[in-house]
Formats: C-alpha cells, sequence, structure tokens
C-alpha cells in the first residue's frame, strides 16, 4: 500500500471516528472553549449535519451537471455554435454572482430551507463543467471526427460513442471542481435554515466559541478533500480506458 | 463502377471543384494525384458526401448517391485517412469492428471477421486485438485504418493521402500491401495522393488535377507519352519520364524469347530495376526469371531502351 493511500485512509477514519463519537474529541477542543461553555457542538448530530450537507452539494452538482453538459454539447454542434457566447454569459453570471446574493434573492421567491441552497449552488457550480465540456468536445482530434462520420456514424452516435467519451476525462475534472468549491460553500446555506455544517460555524460565531468554529471549518475542509481525492482517482481510472495520451 | 459527372464544388464564389467527370471501373485503383489546393480531397469526399456538391453527381453501380442518407452511404463505402483517425478510446478490435456493429452484425460474424482482417494485415489477434492504438507503431496504426475501412466488406475504397504519415520504407511496404489487398479482395479503390510516384505506382488509371480542374484522367503510360496538358508533363516530371516508363512494365512483359547472357532479373522486376541492374553490372544483356525460377526469357539493353520512348 503507497504511502498516499495509508494518508487517505488515515484522513477518512479521523473524520469518520469524529463524526460518530465526536464526544470523545472533548479534551482536545476544551481548551477552545471559554466559561465552561461544551467543547462539542451540542445543538444537532454532527453527522446528520456533514451528510445534510453532502447531500444538498450532490444534488446541486447533479443539477448542474445535467444544465452544463448539456448546454456544452448544445453550442458545440453546428446547429448551436450561435448560442455559445449567450450561455458564456449566463454559466459566468451564475459564477460573477455571490451565493449570499443569490440566496438573498431566493428566500423571498421559494422561501426558507434547502431550495434556495440548492439554487445558489447550482447557478456557482455551472462554469467550471460548462467550460470543461466545451474545451473537451473542441479538443477532439479532427482526424478522428472525421474517421467517424466516414465509417458511417450518425452525428448522435458520433457524439455518444466518440466525442463524449474522449471529453469525459475533462467534463470529469469540471465536476471535481465543480463539487469541491460547493462543499466549501454550502456553509452559507444555513444562514437559510438549510441543514448543514455552517449551523456549527454560525452558533460558533454567536456565542463567541472557537471550537466550534473549528469543528465545522475543519469537518468541511476534511470532506471536500476527501471528495477532491476520491473524484481525481476517478477521473485517473477514466483516462486509463479512455488512452488519452 | 463509380461515375462522376459534371462534379463541382463552390464555397462562395470559389470554385474548388469545377465539372469533374470520369469513371472508375470495378476492381480498379484510381488514383486522384495534385497539388495542394488543387481539389484533390473535396473531390474524393464529394463520393461519400462527406461534402455536398454544388451541382453534378456520383452514380455507384448506376445509382445516384443521393438516393440514401449520407451516413448509410457511408456505410458501404470504406474511407481511409492520412493519420489513420482511429478512435483512442477503443481497442484495436474495436475499432476495426465499427461499421459492422453500425451495421447490426452478429457478435460471431464481427469476431471472425476482426480476426481474418487482422492476419491478412500481419498483426497478431493475440496481441493486438486487445491493444490500443498508442500502443501500436505508425505502421500499424496505419494497417489498423484500412481493416477498420474493410470490415464490412466494401466494395469501393476511398483513401486519402493514406500514407502520407509513414516514412518511406513502410510506405512502400504499405503500397506493396494494399496491391495484395486488393487483389485478394478485389476492392475498387480511389486514392488521392500528391506524390506523382504513388499513383504510377499504385494507380490502374491516374487523374491529374490542377485548380479544381481534371487535366487528364488516363494510364499512367499515357500520361507520360501523350499528357493532354502541359502542366501534366510538368507535373509527372520531364527529366526522369523515361525512367517513370520502364519503371510501367515488367521484365517479364517485355522479356525477348531465347535464352540470354548476362545477370539473373526476376520477371517481376520493373524494366528500370533491370536496366539499373545492367548498368551496374557492365552487362549489355540479361536473363529473365520467372516467379517458378526457370529462366523465361531474355533482355537486352536496346530493348529495353526502345521501351523507354513512345
Amino acid at each position: 500500500m503507497s504511502r498516499a493511500t495509508l494518508l487517505r485512509l488515515a484522513v477518512l477514519g479521523l473524520l469518520l471516528a469524529f463524526l460518530l463519537s465526536p464526544q470523545r474529541f472533548a479534551p482536545l477542543f476544551a481548551p477552545l472553549t471559554q466559561y465552561g461553555a461544551p467543547p462539542i457542538y451540542d445543538q444537532g448530530n454532527l453527522l446528520t449535519l456533514a451528510l445534510a450537507q453532502l447531500g444538498t452539494v450532490c444534488c446541486a452538482a447533479a443539477a448542474s451537471t445535467l444544465v452544463a453538459v448539456g448546454l456544452g454539447i448544445l453550442v458545440t454542434r453546428p446547429s448551436g455554435a450561435q448560442f455559445l457566447p449567450l450561455s458564456r454569459t449566463l454559466v459566468n453570471v451564475g459564477q460573477t454572482f455571490p451565493p449570499v446574493a443569490v440566496l438573498a434573492v431566493t428566500v423571498p421567491l421559494v422561501g426558507f430551507g434547502e431550495k434556495p441552497t440548492l439554487i445558489a449552488l447550482f447557478a456557482y457550480g455551472l462554469l467550471p463543467i460548462f467550460e470543461n465540456t466545451v474545451t473537451g468536445l473542441r479538443t477532439c482530434p479532427a482526424s478522428v471526427l472525421e474517421a467517424a462520420s466516414g465509417m458511417g456514424m450518425s452525428a448522435g452516435q458520433r457524439l455518444m460513442s466518440v466525442e463524449l467519451p474522449l471529453a469525459l476525462p475533462l467534463i470529469l475534472e469540471g465536476i471535481r471542481l465543480s463539487l469541491v468549491i460547493n462543499v466549501g460553500t454550502a456553509t452559507i446555506g444555513s444562514t437559510v435554515a438549510a441543514k448543514g455544517l455552517g449551523e456549527v460555524i454560525i452558533a460558533g460565531l454567536l456565542s463567541n466559541n472557537t471550537a466550534f468554529i473549528l469543528q465545522g471549518g475543519l469537518v468541511t475542509g476534511l470532506m471536500a478533500i476527501l471528495l477532491y481525492d476520491a473524484l481525481a482517482a476517478l477521473e485517473r481510472r477514466v483516462c486509463r480506458t479512455v488512452q488519452l495520451d | 463502377m463509380i461515375s462522376v459527372e459534371k462534379l463541382t464544388k463552390q464555397y462562395g464564389t470559389t470554385t474548388v471543384v469545377d465539372e469533374v467527370s470520369f469513371a472508375v471501373e470495378r476492381s480498379s485503383i484510381s488514383v486522384i494525384v495534385g497539388t495542394s489546393g488543387s481539389g484533390k480531397s473535396t473531390l474524393l469526399r464529394m463520393i461519400n458526401r462527406l461534402v455536398e456538391p454544388t451541382s453534378g453527381r456520383v452514380l455507384l453501380d448506376g445509382t445516384d448517391t443521393r438516393s440514401e442518407p449520407a451516413h448509410l452511404l457511408r456505410r458501404r463505402i470504406g474511407y481511409v485517412i492520412q493519420g489513420h483517425g482511429l478512435f483512442p478510446h477503443r481497442t484495436v478490435a474495436e475499432n476495426i469492428a465499427t461499421v459492422p456493429r453500425l451495421l447490426g452484425w452478429e457478435e460471431s460474424r464481427i469476431r471472425a471477421r476482426v480476426e481474418e482482417l487482422l492476419r491478412v494485415f500481419q498483426l497478431d489477434p493475440l496481441t493486438y486485438a486487445g491493444a490500443f492504438p498508442h500502443q501500436l507503431s505508425g505502421g500499424q496504426q496505419q494497417r489498423v485504418g484500412v481493416a477498420r475501412a474493410l470490415a464490412a466488406e466494401p466494395a469501393v475504397l476511398l483513401m486519402d493521402e493514406p500514407f502520407g504519415a509513414l516514412d518511406p520504407i513502410i510506405r512502400a511496404k504499405a503500397q506493396e500491401d494494399l496491391l495484395d489487398i486488393q487483389r485478394r479482395f478485389g476492392t475498387t479503390i480511389v486514392l488521392v495522393t500528391h506524390d506523382m510516384d504513388e499513383a504510377f505506382r499504385l494507380g490502374d488509371r491516374v487523374a491529374v488535377m490542377s485548380q479544381g480542374r481534371l487535366l487528364q484522367y488516363a494510364r499512367p503510360a499515357v500520361l507520360l507519352t501523350h499528357p493532354a496538358d502541359p502542366l501534366v508533363s510538368r507535373m509527372t516530371g520531364l527529366s526522369d519520364r523515361a525512367m517513370k516508363l520502364l519503371s510501367l512494365t515488367t521484365a517479364g512483359e517485355a522479356a525477348l524469347p531465347g535464352r540470354g547472357e548476362g545477370p539473373a532479373v526476376a520477371a517481376s522486376a520493373s524494366l528500370r530495376e533491370a536496366l539499373s541492374e545492367l548498368v551496374w553490372s557492365g552487362a549489355a544483356g540479361a536473363v529473365v526469371i520467372g516467379a517458378d525460377g526457370q529462366p523465361c526469357g531474355q533482355l537486352t539493353v536496346a530493348a529495353i531502351l526502345a521501351r523507354g520512348r513512345p
């Protein structure tokens, strides 16, 4: 087993141990508290909060992927090329518009809870997936595409069996970027009552409890790192089967 | 077999191919040769409708190629391009199986065909069927490209500078292999090249193109002896036209009766090679050796030289 794998397993083990029985880590966090405040977040189950946040992020990423890949395919077709500037503007707006501002705008429309967070994360995650899809589809070697058409593949067959498989490593990379950015961003969802680790951080800020802030931040950070790592491993696997050199 | 009638392609006001007509006989090789920008590739790509003609038509066995959807037409026509265009994410076997899969062949028939083609192209199925294109050498990739084009047993094979990316030694071997395979499967081939030597070597007929127009379409020897246009003789080359003409005839075809004296020359060798041998050895005549290893005639320097002029 390589050292990288060992490190990965160690980090995963640490995260799981903390989420499953946080009280055991109380002595570690106690020095960060004042006036006998609880060292471990006690207003909710940390594991549930972490899973809820992960769930929100994954739902948003699935929706971003669907829309961004769909748009990417559309604008790389000859018939859809004219929509490229418009699509690019839209996904850029999604990225430039701060998620907090999206929350402020959407709460009056859809109410408090998960929905505004999902919308904010969805908009925020479009850009990397879209740009990578467009790049992936555009950089397919011209000779391969010509051969595919010359063999008698229809446009749809060419897309499904040649273009998308060749673009897959880049598309996955876009999804990975989007997911990792959003694991962190999702914490702000707690300001509009979405379940997540932001709740822990906000509670820490309100009660001046550094231990809470640190717990929320650390768990979020470790989840982002592990997710990034797992998706990178998946990409390497795909690259091997796609055989791009 | 293939009949090209007044085929024209215009992009805006530029005419890339200008009213080109020619016919390709069944089981023959026609080579379209021309400088870059002469419209030769566009002409080829109009045969399988990768480029749609502005006017004119192409008949395949008497049927207009526009009578069926373009992608269905292309499944019946093999297509090989420069740099092979193999699918990098698919194995050699999967690459070769592309068109049979599109046509919905049964899996067992596909497997048998892939194996047969790998053997024909001297690629051991055990080693190469599961390999990916980037694991092969340039020559092997090129062979897989041709095998893929032939997989569904097309009657017609279109080749666009198929040997352009190969080094001279591998290229000569690839040309030899192509001739073998063409004889074996009886495929009708239309091949595009900018290399006049390749055109002379492979073509039963050669079409010379310049600036979108077809200057002449004839047997290689006729291009040398009766060029229809000064440009044709410029392109075939004036300085070594006699040698080119000699290279079109084999020693066996030109052999005179009788048992001569001198070095042995294979009947399959060209007169150019025979002459070179005589110059090198300083002999005045040669013995022609047939495929069975027995002498089948003789050649003299004078007889060879007489073949090198119209």
